[in-house]
């Protein structure tokens, strides 16, 4: 018994629900004998990692599906020991270097150098080169980017490598003129509809429309949240009632509590109570840029137009350096911070006005 | 030993495609996927096109001159790495593995590489003779390709390696940058600088290609691919490959494929973008901002239009202009330091209400 979300992933290209005509080019290179690398990017939920395991099936066959884990060693030239768990079968090797953070480079080099450098000795020698997934490639840092650019061509020949990213944005030009750029678009509420009625009919229930179409518009179009949603509500109580409340996830509802107790009071005090709330977030393991951007998105709700550009362009400042710092908590409570200061001086600037 | 490894099923396939050779050629293409940028890479220093005094310099060298160390610097795709292989092709012939070291980012060069390996093999001698007998340049080419990305530590190390072994070896650095490269550095070399391809340039190029490679392709379509690489043959080369590999050998390469694969953001989308702006309407901007991110288009290309576009307008005065420029810049630079695309676009999006507004 697994999850709808693993239990429905399309497994052929011909059975993706949406981006037919995507999946039909897609079809036509993997029969092609150049296979160029791929760079597969999309918002999280858009059915980026369902496209790569379908392209796989198509080039490989279902031996692909044969997955086993496994642990690779590297050694930095300073003697570290690394660690990294991939998860690869017989023909393709699927490995996120940003878990090793900075040395992601050496994981990088190695591990294409040595794919590339053992052949391909499969009996019906359909392929002649293997597959290197990278996953989350817009972690990697600069010199892993780099590192990548030359090695890519060098090892065209026995290895091609599929990225995938949620947006390219942080990836050097000179990757991306590399790669054959694959864009990925979230589904259209609608589709997400059609899909969650697909699934509900093949679990043999049924769902009103209307309650589909709040799943779609409350799950953001992202079709895994919006497919676990479903299922979650289904589990807390069937048949679905049209008026169903539908569980947002809680860490959403708890910006949003700390949001408001940001813009009721600004004193020493809030802000105390506000770190211990950012505490709970980051131990809870939220990715920072979740945080921040539903952060500002629920600050800036009720502020006047001219302070939001102000207070935007103030989170850019501070969202820029949280990337750069590696104590998120410090940028987070100096953007709280510097939003009470301002809003306060709003405040007192609309109250004199009235004066 | 390959056909041995290769032996069984495949085996027999391949000596089918030998007895019907050119019948079948979609089988014997499969055998060898050259990449275009490497297929049409010119052979010899006089294909090279434009970047008219690296070219003439090294023609003389060819010709018997001495060859200065060089430093070449411009935007990818100029054929810098191209020149410099050309070169050394031409200058050496079949013993051009053993004259040339090509470092690379992709390799391993901290401080200990240069140290080691440029170093023993600087030391080398060469002869000034081929091996069959006719005569060749008596030194050897070290290539540091990529060479913005060296340490400066690397650098350094450099320096006297590169007099004290002049008697044998000639360096060749490529970089993107040349400020990266340290002083002294710089002035051990003769700097060359590519600029980006004219776009005649490379529509003649590209025409080459798509006849060599029979594709169905219209001319305003090509246009339109020059236009996106803004000066990078490979660039180009390569959004070509992909186009057609992408439609098959059939089908008709359409304008909405390009924009497709070189991930130009539709002009709609700036309309939106501009009009959300216009409207003073920060609900507008957000909403518009979180579709576009959704629909995963990439938010440097669309700075990378609406500068286009912000320089053109004339919905702006100049300081106005210069404000947004300035703010385009800063955003651009987060978003490379990975910062999040929502919050920067943004950001941008209120400071060009604000210019908005004001007019």
């Amino acid at each position: 018994m697994s999850l709808w979300v693993d239990k429905y992933r399309p497994k052929d290209l011909s059975k993706l629900d949406y981006h037919k005509e995507q999946a039909e080019n897609l079809k036509k290179l993997t029969h092609k004998g150049d296979f160029p690398h791929l760079l597969i990017y999309g918002p999280s939920g858009a059915g980026k990692k369902t496209r790569i395991m379908c392209i796989l099936k198509d080039l490989y066959g279902s031996g692909v599906e044969r997955l086993r884990m496994e642990q690779l060693n590297f050694t930095t030239p300073s003697k570290k020991k690394l660690e990294i768990m991939t998860v690869s079968s017989n023909y393709h090797i699927e490995i996120n270097p940003s878990d090793v953070g900075m040395y992601d480079r050496i994981v990088v080099m190695d591990l294409i150098k040595n794919v590339a450098q053992t052949q391909q000795l499969d009996v019906n020698g359909q392929r002649e080169f293997k597959i290197i997934v990278l996953t989350d490639v817009d972690n990697l840092t600069r010199d892993a980017q780099h590192a990548l650019r030359r090695t890519m061509e060098k090892y065209i020949a026995n290895c091609r490598l599929i990225l995938c990213a949620n947006s390219t944005s942080r990836l050097t030009p000179a990757i991306r003129s590399r790669c054959l750029g694959i864009r990925v678009a979230a589904p259209t509420v609608p589709e997400i509809c059609c899909i969650l009625q697909t699934i509900c009919k093949k679990e043999g229930l049924t769902i009103r429309s209307e309650f589909a179409q709040k799943i779609a518009e409350k799950s953001n179009r992202n079709l895994r949240r919006a497919i676990l949603m479903c299922e979650a509500c289904k589990v807390e109580q069937y048949p679905f009632a049209p008026n169903q409340n539908i569980a947002e996830p809680d860490w959403l509802m708890f910006i949003r509590a700390m949001a408001r107790k940001i813009s009721h009071e600004q004193s020493v005090n809030t802000l105390a109570s506000v770190r211990g709330d950012l505490y709970e977030l980051i131990i809870h393991g939220i990715p920072n840029n979740i945080i921040f951007q539903t952060m500002v998105s629920e600050l800036v709700k009720n502020c006047d137009i001219s302070l939001k550009a102000e207070i935007i362009s103030q989170a850019a400042l501070f969202e820029h350096r949280l990337q750069h710092g590696n104590k998120a908590i410090f940028h987070f409570e100096a953007f709280v911070a510097k939003f009470m200061c301002l809003y306060k001086r709003f405040l007192e600037d609309a109250v004199a006005d009235v004066f | 030993m390959e056909s041995f490894l290769k032996s069984g099923k495949l085996g027999s396939s391949t000596t089918k495609v030998d007895k019907s050779s050119h019948a079948n050629n979609e089988t014997s293409k499969k055998k060898r996927s050259v990449p275009w940028i490497e297929k049409y890479r010119p052979r010899t220093v006089s294909d090279i096109v434009e970047q008219n005094e690296a070219v003439q310099v090294l023609e003389q060298c060819i010709a018997g001159a001495d060859l200065p160390n060089l430093l070449f610097y411009g935007p990818p795709g100029t054929g810098k790495t191209s020149t410099v292989l050309a070169a050394a092709r031409q200058l050496f012939g079949d013993m051009y593995k053993d004259r040339i070291l090509e470092l690379n980012a992709s390799d391993e060069r901290g401080i200990q590489v240069i140290r080691d390996k440029v170093k023993t093999f600087a030391q080398l001698t060469a002869s000034a003779v081929r091996h069959d007998g006719k005569p060749c340049p008596p030194f050897k080419i070290i290539i540091l390709d990529e060479a913005d990305s060296l340490t400066n530590a690397a650098q350094a190390a450099l320096r006297r390696t590169m007099e004290k072994e002049s008697k044998t070896t000639r360096f060749c650095l490529i970089c993107n940058y040349v400020s990266r490269i340290i002083e002294p550095l710089t002035s051990r070399c003769t700097k060359f600088q590519f600029k980006p391809l004219d776009e005649s340039k490379i529509l003649e190029r590209l025409q080459h290609i798509a006849k060599e490679e029979s594709l169905q392709i219209d001319s305003d379509v090509l246009n339109a691919l020059v236009k996106t690489s803004g000066g990078d043959m490979r660039r180009a080369t390569t959004s070509l490959q992909s186009c057609s590999t992408l439609k098959g050998k059939d089908t008709t390469i359409s304008m909405q494929d390009v924009y497709e694969i070189t991930g130009v953001v539709p002009e709609q989308w700036i309309k939106n973008y501009l009009q959300a702006c216009k409207s003073n309407d920060y609900s507008k901007l957000e909403v518009f901002i979180e579709t576009f991110i959704l629909e995963a288009y990439t938010a440097s290309q669309i700075l990378k239009q609406m500068n286009e576009f912000i320089v053109n307008t004339d919905e702006f005065n100049d300081k106005q202009k210069a404000i947004i420029g300035e703010k385009l810049g800063t955003v651009s630079y987060r978003l490379q330091d990975g910062g999040s695309e929502y919050i920067q676009l943004l950001d941008l999006g209120c400071a060009i209400m604000i210019e908005y507004s004001k007019t």
